[in-house]
Formats: structure tokens, sequence, C-alpha cells
């Protein structure tokens, strides 16, 4: 192969690269415009709580807390291993996705072990029109946050199978605007349905 | 040899960003645990803290800006919040004045 024709190889990988990450951009953005209806639903519903429990009843300002620390903390350490990545690093690659994992599995943990709490308790989505909207709302983050796990696991396997390959390297970007993207979802949440809620 | 998707954004930009995401997380969460604010004017504050917030994670973590980020992508994220905005407001202006309507 002359050097000329891997050149050429490479500057097709960057662009189906582009491509893909502007396809991936598209879809967030549509997964944007999601988040953004179950907001104005659950605002709207609000009110709705047909005499059963509130928000100020049920939530819990230092789980609400901990779930925003924890997320923000993978955020950064995806961020981390996105550097990694770049710098050719297989090993700390894998152990900053690792990390990454750990935080969002103790999200997802903390999210399942509230729903399950208020569930018990009768207050399930069934109970009135407020809490159907705040387990749909909430719910359809957390199963976002549990798909990026997934997705971790999988690209985590082919760092360590395949090593940081163009193509690897590629999915790791997007899984990373997926992660980062869940944040800022989760910003919204804290902001319009824990704190008001609490207040 | 190799050119990965972004060479100029380096561990500042990250650490940047998770400072600024940490204070204003924070302020929004102590108003809420001590009052400090009368209830309007907390909303009011967790409401700029949030933009804000999601503006530094859009700066600092996906490496928005208006040179090196493809045009297409910032034309796809501007057009997104466009729709936002008429879908959200539109949806709020509607069933608001439903209620007063219905309620008086």
């Amino acid at each position: 192969m002359s050097i000329a024709h891997m050149s050429e190889h490479e500057r097709e990988e960057i662009e189906t690269h582009e491509q893909r990450a502007l396809g991936f951009w598209l879809y967030l953005m549509g997964d944007a415009v999601i988040f953004a209806l179950l907001f104005a639903t659950y605002a709207i519903m609000i009110p709705g709580t047909d005499g059963g429990p509130t928000g100020k009843q049920l939530f819990d300002l230092n789980n609400a807390a901990i779930e925003t620390g924890l997320l923000l903390v993978s955020s950064m350490t995806f961020g981390f291993a996105s550097l990694q990545v770049k710098a050719g690093n297989r090993g700390a690659v894998l152990a900053w996705l690792a990390t990454t994992f750990v935080l969002g599995a103790a999200f997802v943990f903390l999210e399942v072990r509230e729903f399950a709490g208020m569930i018990e308790q009768g207050a399930g989505p069934d109970r009135s029109g407020f809490l159907s909207a705040f387990f749909t709302l909430v719910g359809t983050h957390g199963v976002h946050v549990t798909m990026g796990l997934i997705w971790i696991v999988v690209l985590g396997a082919q760092v360590a199978l395949k090593g940081l390959t163009m193509p690897v390297a590629s999915r790791l970007h997007r899984l990373g605007l997926f992660w980062h993207f869940l944040d800022i979802a989760w910003v919204g949440i804290f902001s319009i349905v824990y704190l008001p809620g609490l207040l | 040899m190799e050119r990965p998707p972004e060479t100029t954004h380096g561990l500042r930009s990250y650490l940047i960003g998770f400072v600024l995401a940490v204070v204003l997380s924070a302020i929004p969460f102590w108003l809420v645990y001590t009052h400090a604010l009368p209830p309007q004017r907390t909303l009011l504050v967790i409401g700029i803290a949030a933009v804000l917030q999601v503006l530094v994670h859009l700066r600092f973590f996906l490496h928005i800006n208006f040179t090196t980020t493809p045009r297409e992508n910032v034309l796809a994220l501007v057009f997104t919040a466009l729709l936002l905005f008429i879908m959200v407001g539109g949806s709020f202006w509607i069933m608001f004045d439903l209620h007063n309507r219905m309620m008086l």
C-alpha cells in the first residue's frame, strides 16, 4: 500500500466519522425535543395530584443532590476517557470508562430505589396525572442512562479487544456526546422537578 | 498521524466546565436547602442557574462553539432551540389559558 493510498483511506475514515457525528447529533436534537415535551407535560401536570401526594412530600433533596453529583462527576470522567483516546492510552481509557460506568450505575441504583420507595407507599405512576408525568419524564432519562451504561460496556470491550482504532475512537466520540447530553437533561430534571418541587 | 475528533480541547476545558457546573448546581440546591430567599426569587435563581449550566455543558463538555464546530451541527442546535421554544412555550400558553378559563 502506498502512502497516498493510506492517506486517502484515512481521509475517507475521517469523513465517515464526521458524517456519523452529525447524524448522531441530529438524533440527540430529536431526543432533546422528546425531553422538552416531557418537561412541558410535567410542568402542566404538577397541580394534577388528585388529592394524592405532592412532590414536596415525595422528593428527597439529599437523594437528588447525590444523583446530581454522580452524573456530573461521571460527565467529567468520560471527558478524561475522551482525552486518553486522543493520547492513544488504552489502559487509561478503560480505567476512565470503568469509573464512568460505576458512577452511572450508582445513579441508576439511587433512581430505582427512589422509584421503588414511591411505588411502595402507593405513589406509583397510576396514582395521579402528576405522578404519571413524573415517572415518564424521570424514567425516560433513567432508561437513557441505562442504555448509556450498556453502551459503555460494549465499547469498553471493543477498546480491550480491538484497541483504539479509528472506528472505535469514532464510536467513543458519539458515546461521549450521548453521555454529556444526558447530564444536560438531568440539569433540566433537578431544576424543574426536584428543586421547585421541594421549595 | 491520527487526527482525533477534537484536538483543541484539553483537560482544562473539562476542569473549567466541571467547576462551573458544580457552582451552578450548588447555588440552587443551597437556596432550596436553606430557604435563604423567598420562593419566587429562588425559582428565578434556579431558572437562571439552569440555563447557564446548560450553556456551560454545551461549551466545555460538548465543545460547541462558533469556530471549530461544523456549521450544520450549530444550525441543528439553533433550530432545535427554536422548536423547543415554540412547542414548550405554546403548550404553556394554551394549557394555562385553558386552566384560567376553566377556573373562572
